[in-house]
This record gives structure tokens, C-alpha cells and sequence, in this order.
């Protein structure tokens, strides 16, 4: 099975993280996606640019509407994703465990629809 | 014919009995359908009940049942997958199904059903449900029952539980060392939920809800068989032995309630209690203490009894300290509070009550009115205690155990009175 691992977290505090904590976040997930390839798991994945870059398509009544921000102001933000092949949620979850967002922040793990 | 037709309907109810759950387990750890799984297995059940009176009660009604229940998963399989993939899964399982010629050569895989059940994906107030009716074959009208919701939410949440498993994949199979420990507390949790409701029938009057005790030391005695080293396993399975050897004691032959401080030890199953003892040994010397073993242990101190005479209750209430931090449960807090009166006098009983007495769990706990209002009369507070013995009454369902609280209320106030 396929699932989306949702990667969620303080943007702000993020952004505004020294330079050693960057560099050494930066490579806790350099490390964590070779590890993914490893063992044979990882099947896509992306850093997102923050949400202060987003913009929102939003639909009513057949009405499309552009909107400057990302889809929903919350107190975490969609950070990434990775796209992993497990065999069971269990095995998911524990590559979600092992992410290095996962210390401080949300993951959400969703399964894949298959097609 | 009515004659054949009766005999056909036991027949098929003990082949569920026995099988159900195994079969169920297997046929779902393979398609990771549950629903695909009972529904293969209540047309088998169907056909039985629709050939059997007819043509007899096969000799080997269990493979009669595996037969008929292969060719419908087989079919369901066929129909709800398509392309190669699914004609190798479709061969694999057949083949596999085939090679079994009865029930007993199926691997038996309830404990990676019953951990599925209750995985943390899936909400905790339904987990013991889902056991139920995957291993034991329990319809929902029935479950609801037990668990006081209605039927159609009960149902709901059931095909909601199965749906889940199957669509965000939560596997059949132990769960990684790491998670072992807080997964199997789960899994416990529901085993004892389901001896719970059993137990709720001390009469043994509903052979269902009997065997709801039976099936739970079952599934106890197969997780603690397949997970010796687990403490809290044994823990379980001793609390639950210990409890069904006085399943018996509990009642007169007239059916009349017996609390366990009356009760006569040589009606004790000395067979169980022995058992329960050597788990609750095994358990302590593996050095990690749990809800579940200080539970058994509780039961421990009370069959001592039937050596010494005299029930420890110094040592229950010590247990029952213990418990509540674990737990912080009212109903520890009640049961504490009887100990403290045991061990030293009524009036510090009252007040470990009182000290509870705000939380709103309890208003409607039976327990706890009874264990109020014997308190409050053995301290001389007749008023009181016959409103508490009034609201213990109100509050109780079983039959029995209300006449003995009647009866108790009416010795309040002298001789009792005869019943009209």
C-alpha cells in the first residue's frame, strides 16, 4: 500500500530557527529520506515553500475565486510530504515515528486510494 | 421434520461456536476483509441451516461449513477484484483453504485478528465490540445490548471499524517490540470487557452471556499461552480464573445473591484458584507490575480465606491504593473504601467515601450505594442509610442482588418484613 505521510509544523519558529538548528534539521532529514531509499520505501517527497508563497483556488456555486494564503490558517502548517510503500499502517507509522518532524510537530498519515 | 430442524440449528450453532472466530481470522488476515470474511461465513451458516434438516447433519459438519465458506470467498474474491494480481491471491488462498481438510489444520490467527481489532486506529469504545463479533460471531443487536447503545449505532460503528481496517491497511500480525507493550494492553482491555458482560449474568442463566465468560478465559488463556513472557497477560487470565472459581458460590441454590464476604470457600473452585495463583507467581517474578496483576492479586488476598479463615484486607486495601494510582477509577476508590472499613472500622470507611462522594460517575454506580448505605447503618445512621439502600435498589438491574439490598433495607428497622 501507499501511503502520504503529511508533514505539520511550526512554520514561524521554523523560519526563524538559527542557522546550527537549521543545518542540523536539514540533515536529520537528508539522513531520514536515505534511509527511506534504503530500505526500499520512499516513493516521492517534497519540501514545500512556505505558506506565506501559497495560493488558493476556492470553488462555490460553480464560481471559482483566486485567493492569496494557503487553504486553511492554523497554527500548524503542511511543511512536506513524503509518499512511502509499506506493506501495513504499522509499517507506515513507524517510518512517521522516525521523521524528524515528528519530534515537535504532526504527521499525518493517510493511505493512498489505489488505482 | 421440527425435530430435524432443531437438531440441524445445534449442530450449525456449535460449529460457530468452535470455529467462527478461527475461520473468520484466517479469511480476513488474507483479503484484510473482514466484512468479505463474516459474510462468506454466515451464507455457510445459511446453507447449513438450509440443507441439514433435509439431508442430515454431515459427519463432518466443521468442513462442511470450511467447504462452503472457501467457495464464497473464492466468488466474493473474484468478483470484487480484478486483473492477474487478484487471480494469484485468489489461487494462494484457495490452495491454502484446500490443503486443510478441517478446521483444526487452520492456523489459528485470532491474535493477529484480535490485535487488528483493537489497533489505536481504531476507537477504543469499540474494540471490545469488534472482538466480539469477529471472534465469537456476536450479531450487533446483541452487542448493543450488552453495551447499552442502540442498535443501529452499534451497527454502524462496526461496519465503520471493519472499513477502516481494511482501507487504512492495520495489519494482521504482532505489532513491533517497541509497541508491543501498550498494544497488548488494548488487546487485555477488551478481553476483560468481554468477561465483564459475562460475568454480569452470575446466575448463568443466559447460556450466551455465560459463555461471553468462558470465551474470554479462552481468548485469555490464548494470549497468555502465545505470550508467556508478558505479564500482564497472565495477570488477566489469573484475574478472570480466579473470579470464575467463585462463579458458583455466588448463588444459593435458590438463586439467592451470596457477596463474597458470605460466601463458603469449599464451593470454590480450588482447581481454578490454583491456576490463577501459580499465573499470578509466574507474573510477579518478571518484575513489571500492571492494572491487571494487582486486579488478580486483589482476588488473591481474598481466597486466602480459604486456608486462614480470615480475608487479608490490610493487604486489599494496600492493592487497591495502587490500583487507584494506576487507574484513578471511581469504582477502585469504592472498592478501597471497603477495605479501609474492613481493615479499620466503618467510620474511616465513611470517610474515604465522602472524600469521593463529588464525582459524577458515581450518582448512578450502584456499588457505591450499597457500600454507603451498609456503612452508614453499621455506624447507626438508619435515615441515611435507608435512603442509600433506596437509591442501591433503584439503581440495580439484577434480580437477585436487589432482593438481598431489599432485604438488607428491610432489616434496618427490625425483623423483616415479609414480602408480599
Amino acid at each position: 500500500m501507499k501511503y502520504l505521510l503529511l508533514i505539520y509544523g511550526q512554520e514561524a519558529a521554523m523560519m526563524a530557527a538559527p542557522k546550527e538548528a537549521a543545518t542540523q534539521m536539514m540533515a536529520a532529514y537528508s539522513a531520514y529520506t536515505e534511509a527511506m531509499k534504503k530500505a526500499g520505501v520512499l516513493a516521492g517527497g517534497e519540501r514545500l515553500r512556505p505558506t506565506s508563497d501559497a495560493t488558493t483556488v476556492r470553488g462555490s456555486n460553480g464560481k471559482t475565486q483566486v485567493l492569496n494564503g494557503p487553504y486553511a490558517e492554523t497554527k500548524e502548517q503542511l511543511g512536506g510530504y513524503y509518499v512511502v510503500e509499506a506493506p501495513d499502517l504499522d509499517t507506515a507509522l513507524t517510518w512517521a515515528k522516525r521523521c524528524p518532524g515528528a519530534q515537535s510537530g504532526v504527521i499525518e498519515v493517510r493511505p493512498i486510494w489505489p488505482t | 421434520m421440527e425435530r430435524g430442524d432443531e437438531q440441524a440449528r445445534r449442530a450449525a450453532e456449535a460449529v460457530a461456536r468452535r470455529s467462527y472466530g478461527r475461520l473468520v481470522a484466517f479469511l480476513a488476515a488474507r483479503t484484510r476483509d473482514v466484512s468479505a470474511a463474516e459474510d462468506s461465513l454466515s451464507e455457510a451458516f445459511a446453507k447449513a441451516l438450509a440443507d441439514w434438516p433435509a439431508h442430515g447433519v454431515p459427519q463432518n459438519p466443521e468442513g462442511w461449513i470450511l467447504t462452503v465458506a472457501r467457495r464464497q470467498t473464492i466468488d466474493a474474491i473474484r468478483r470484487s477484484q480484478t486483473g492477474e494480481k487478484a487471480a494469484g491471491h485468489v489461487v494462494l488462498l484457495a490452495e491454502e483453504l484446500e490443503a486443510a481438510a478441517s478446521v483444526n489444520e487452520i492456523p489459528d490467527e485470532r491474535l493477529f485478528l484480535m490485535f487488528a481489532c483493537a489497533h489505536p486506529a481504531i476507537d477504543p469504545s469499540v474494540r471490545a465490540p469488534l472482538i466480539l463479533q469477529t471472534i465469537l460471531g456476536f450479531d450487533a443487536a446483541t452487542i448493543a445490548s450488552a453495551f447499552l447503545v442502540a442498535p443501529s449505532t452499534m451497527g454502524q460503528r462496526l461496519v465503520r471499524a471493519k472499513a477502516k481496517i481494511r482501507q487504512a491497511g492495520i495489519p494482521f500480525r504482532l505489532p513491533d517490540r517497541d509497541d508491543l507493550g501498550e498494544r497488548l494492553d488494548s488487546v487485555l482491555d477488551a478481553i476483560y470487557t468481554v468477561f465483564a458482560e459475562g460475568w454480569s449474568d452470575p446466575a448463568g442463566v443466559e447460556a450466551r452471556r455465560r459463555d461471553l465468560a468462558e470465551e474470554a478465559i479462552f481468548l485469555g488463556r490464548l494470549v497468555a499461552s502465545l505470550m508467556p513472557d508478558q505479564p500482564e497477560a497472565l495477570g488477566l487470565l489469573s484475574l478472570m480464573l480466579s473470579a470464575e472459581a467463585r462463579r458458583v458460590a455466588r448463588r444459593t441454590a435458590k438463586g439467592e445473591y451470596v457477596p463474597l464476604a458470605n460466601q463458603d470457600p469449599a464451593l470454590w473452585d480450588s482447581g481454578l484458584i490454583d491456576e490463577a495463583e501459580g499465573l499470578l507467581f509466574r507474573a510477579s517474578t518478571m518484575g513489571a507490575i500492571g492494572r491487571f496483576q494487582l486486579e488478580a492479586a486483589v482476588q488473591s488476598a481474598h481466597v486466602v480465606r480459604r486456608l486462614t479463615g480470615k480475608t487479608d484486607w490490610k493487604a486489599i486495601e494496600r492493592l487497591y491504593d495502587a490500583l487507584y494510582r494506576i487507574t484513578g477509577s471511581p469504582v477502585v476508590a469504592v472498592n478501597r473504601a471497603i477495605a479501609v472499613a474492613e481493615a479499620r472500622g466503618a467510620a474511616e470507611g465513611l470517610a474515604a467515601l465522602e472524600a469521593i462522594a463529588g464525582d459524577p460517575r458515581l450518582s448512578e454506580y450502584q456499588p457505591y450505594w450499597a457500600a454507603r448505605a451498609d456503612l452508614l447503618a453499621a455506624l447507626g445512621n438508619i435515615a441515611a442509610a435507608d435512603e442509600a439502600y433506596r437509591m442501591a435498589i433503584g439503581l440495580e438491574s439484577d434480580a437477585a442482588v436487589r432482593r438481598f439490598l431489599q432485604e438488607r433495607r428491610a432489616a434496618l428497622s427490625g425483623p423483616p418484613v415479609v414480602a408480599r
